[in-house]
Parts: C-alpha cells; structure tokens; sequence
C-alpha cells in the first residue's frame, strides 16, 4: 500500500498526517477484501455448477438468468429465508460460532497475498507461519461444528474430516519450508520477487505437486471430499445445520478454496509477474499499468488453479478415509521430508559467498552457480530425482505388499499364488 | 515490524463483523416457529439410541500427536529455511540430522502400527 499513500502524502493536504492516509487505505482495502471474498462466492458457485455439469455431458442451471447467472442470488435468498432449527440439545456457543468461524477464518488468509507490486495488505516477514496459523483455525471451526451438534454422524464426521486435515498440513508446510529455503524469506512479496529468475513450479514441480494436493485435501474438495459425502455420513458435520449457518460453511469451503488458488500462484507460478515483461514500478509499463497488469496476470492465474480444482471435482472419484490417510502419512509426508533435505542441500552447496558484508562462507559448488542458472538446474534436477527414488520406492512397496496380500488370500482358499 | 499487523487486526475486526451481520439480517429475515418434533436431533428418522458424547476412538488422539509432532518440527525448520544462505556448511548438517530423527520418529509410528486407520 505504500505506493499508493506516497502518492495521497504527496498532494500535501491539510491536517492529513501519513499515518491518518495508511489508517484509511487499510480500512479501504480491507473493505475491498471482506466483501469481494465472499461475493466471489457467486462467481465460484456458478462457475462450478456449469463446469462440472458440462463435465458431466449436461448443461447446468440455465432458468434463473441469462445463462443461470443469477441462480447464485436464488439460493441466497431461499437460505437468508430458511428457518434456522438449532437442536434442543446442541451446545449454543459453539453451534453459533463454528460457521463464523470458518468464514473468518479463509477471508484472514488474504491479508498476506500480494496482489500487485506495492499493493498488499500487511507485508509480513512472518507471512508463511501466518497462513499455517490462520489455516488451522479452520480445522477448529470444523471440529467446534461437529462437537456442538450433539449428534453422533456430526461428530464422527467431524472427527474423520479433521484427522484429515491434521494429515495434510504437514505436506503443505514442509513444501512451504522448501520453497522459503529457496527464496530466502518468508514474506510473501519477497517471494514472488525472487521468482523472478524462474518461477518455482519450474524448479521445484515435486514441491508444487505436493504443496497443490495437501491444499486441495485440506479445503475438503473432492476427491478428499468425504465432508460433505452426502450417501456416507448423512451430511457430515453440518448436518444439523440450516439456513443460513449452512451457507457460511460453503462460504468459507469456496473462499478457503480461492485463497489455496491465490496461495498457489503467488509461491509457485510467481504471484503478479508476467514472463518477459517487468511490471514494477520502475518497468516501461510505467507506475499506473504496470501493478494493473500484474493484478490481471494473478488473477488469470488463480482462475486456471480454480478450474483445475473444480475439472478435478467433477473427474475423480471420491478416496476412501484410510487410503486418504495412508497417502497422507506414508507417502506424503517422508516425499516431503526427503524434499526438504534435498532442497537444503542443494541451496546450501551452491550458495554465493558473503553479501552485503556478512562474512559468510560460499558453498563448494559456487563454481557452478552462474548467477542463479546453475542452481534452478541444480533443483530441477533434484526434483526429478526425488520423484524417482520415490515412486520407485513406493512401486517396490506396493509389489512386495500386493504378492504378500495374494500369498495369504491363496493360502487360505488353497489356490496357487504366481 | 509490528506495524504490519495494523492491517491484520483492520482485516480481522471487519471481517468479524460480516458473520455477525449476516446472522443478524437472516434472523429478521427468518421465520421462527420452533416447536419439539423439530428441534430433535438427526438419526435417520429414529430416536437417537445412547448418549452422543461418548468415547471417541483413539486412533484420532494418535494422529492429532504425530502431526504436533510435525509441526513442531516444521516450525522449528522455518527459521532455518530463511536463514540457509547464510549459516556455515556445518549447520547443514545439524539440521539434516534433526530431520532424521523426526523421520525415525515415523517410521517407528508406522511399524508400531499408529498410523493404520481401522
């Protein structure tokens, strides 16, 4: 937001101190944020609706508009006027807090995303364990649902989804801790400006992969989405929840979903850059245009991530909780592990020497570095690697456990095993 | 450093606002006729049959500790993470060493049988 109050300081207005314009463009922004996050949820709705309909060789909702563009506002209003049964024997504070919650909750994650060059909320230098941190939060409301229901489906669903959700943060923060070790910073301007050499998904397509999946079963998409598995568990853990309280969880599911997009994007395909062209402020774009182009190039970003989601919706079938849990645990986490150490490894041996006088020593395969080049070969080498060893591993693992599984099926029904 | 947060806390009090606001305009908006057939809990149409709150099983207990266990060793990663370029070659080592330990960690989880879902 700098840029922006420099510009409002410069024209000398009376009685208007700089902190007073930085107050104002927060309290502006944030306005922007807190009411455009959930109003994309009428984009995000429609949208999914028609992709997964034409998925499904259909057309979608066409009757309640042009192209059923207002069929969002239809259900709106019919859950605004819905009335609210609250379970007699519910615990009130949590019932009424949790959707709350879980709105609260995705729309904080967008307080760190930077959405041009100069233009973001508050430029943390802690912003990774900030978005773990507010992430998490999530999984709690879930959990204060499912608890305060007082219903047995409610709660089981609600303990299935959030052992889930323990599951795949762990993927999700160690990528995020490869792709800090590479950029050097936490704050997440600093690391889209450090793509600027080669985006992430290039040099580091395992992590992204990773990162990518954990998100997606960490919003309850599908395939991960035995949340809200309606033949499974009834509803789930709003089952006893109606009206409009329903409709803060979809809130929060789709602008959870938008955020892991904008998430996605600004780490791993390099936030509001465009390839061979410099947007900064200092670019021949000039100040004006050049963060207006970079805004569209992030937001055309965020919507390819968005169809993949919703193109994976509508593709895959649903996973069952115990072989979520086993990728989760046995494959995912050590691939992730192995990453990281991978990463550090090579970062560390090809870093240059001292910078800015810090006397630091350089890394023994400095030779190669090349300003940068040799390094982003380095990693996507590496990359590639860890994807080997750990498919190979697994493939192993699977052979070995499949003829185990078959040697004791013969063994009980006396039939030959190969 | 701190005034970054300004932001944060900005975003925070609105948006906690917009759940209280919505609740408040459903609530005028709504009709309230509660009466007990409705108000029972859910149980496909059956009376519920034993108290809910009851035990839960213990394998969530499990995974809730192996993932603070993960955390906590994620979290302690991050300073490193953002610290790399600059620390001697023999932190390297250390830090490879600390992951070691946690991944020995899993594995020992995973042949005791912690992480089977059954």
């Amino acid at each position: 937001m700098q840029p922006i109050v420099d510009w409002v300081v410069s024209f000398d207005i009376p009685y208007v101190t700089e902190p007073m314009v930085r107050f104002i463009s927060h309290i502006i922004l944030a306005s922007i944020i807190a009411v455009i996050a959930p109003g994309m949820l009428i984009v995000l709705t429609w949208l999914e609706r028609k992709i997964i309909a034409r998925i499904q060789d259909r057309i979608g909702p066409n009757r309640a508009g042009p192209f059923g563009l207002l069929q969002a506002f239809a259900d709106m209003i019919k859950m605004f006027t819905k009335e609210d049964i609250t379970p007699a024997v519910a615990d009130r504070i949590p019932f009424n807090i949790s959707p709350g919650l879980a709105v609260f909750s995705s729309i904080m994650l967008f307080a760190v995303i930077p959405f041009a060059p100069g233009i973001i909320g508050a430029d943390l230098n802690v912003a990774v364990i900030y978005i773990i941190g507010v992430g998490g939060l999530g999984t709690l409301a879930i959990l204060m649902a499912g608890w305060a229901s007082n219903n047995k489906y409610a709660m089981l669903g609600g303990f299935r989804v959030v052992a889930m959700m323990l599951t795949y943060e762990i993927p999700m923060v160690l990528t995020l801790t490869a792709v800090v070790m590479v950029s050097g910073s936490m704050s997440l301007q600093s690391i889209v400006e450090a793509q600027s050499g080669m985006w992430y998904i290039i040099t580091m397509p395992v992590a992204f992969a990773i990162f990518f999946f954990a998100g997606v079963a960490e919003t309850g998409r599908s395939p991960f989405d035995l949340v809200e598995a309606e033949s499974e568990i009834i509803a789930g853990f709003h089952t006893e929840y109606s009206g409009i309280k329903f409709g803060m969880f979809m809130i929060g599911e789709y602008v959870h979903m938008f955020s892991l997009a904008f998430l996605a994007a600004v780490i791993f395909l390099g936030g509001w850059q465009v390839p061979f062209i410099n947007v900064g402020p200092d670019g021949f774009l000039g100040p004006l245009f050049g963060p207006i182009v970079g805004f569209i190039s992030l937001i055309i970003k965020v919507f390819i991530f968005v169809f993949i989601m919703m193109w994976m919706r509508g593709t895959l079938p649903r996973f069952r909780i115990d072989h979520l849990q086993d990728l989760g645990w046995k494959f995912l986490v050590p691939v992730s592990i192995f990453l990281v150490i991978v990463v550090a490894v090579v970062v560390r041996l090809f870093a240059p020497g001292s910078t800015a006088g810090v006397p630091v020593e350089a890394g023994p395969l400095n030779a190669l570095y090349f300003n940068g080049a040799g390094e982003v070969v380095a990693l996507i080498i590496a990359n590639v690697l860890v994807l080997a060893i750990s498919l190979f591993v697994v493939t192993r693992v699977a052979r070995r456990s499949r003829s185990k599984g078959l040697r004791a099926v013969s063994a009980v029904e006396g039939v030959p095993a190969k | 450093m701190l005034q970054d947060f300004e932001f944060v806390g900005v975003l925070g009090f609105i948006t906690f606002t917009i759940p209280v606001v919505t609740l408040i305009f459903a609530w005028l908006l709504r009709p309230k006729k509660p009466n007990a057939a409705k108000q029972e809990t859910y149980e496909s149409g059956i009376e519920t049959i034993g108290e809910t709150w009851v035990q839960f099983k213990a394998q969530y207990y499990i995974y809730a500790i192996v993932f603070v266990v993960f955390d906590i060793e994620a979290i302690f990663l991050l300073p490193f993470a953002v610290a790399l370029r600059q620390l001697p070659l023999y932190a390297l080592l250390w830090a490879i060493i600390f992951i070691l330990l946690l991944l020995d960690g899993l594995l020992y989880g995973w042949r005791k049988g912690a992480l089977h879902w059954n």
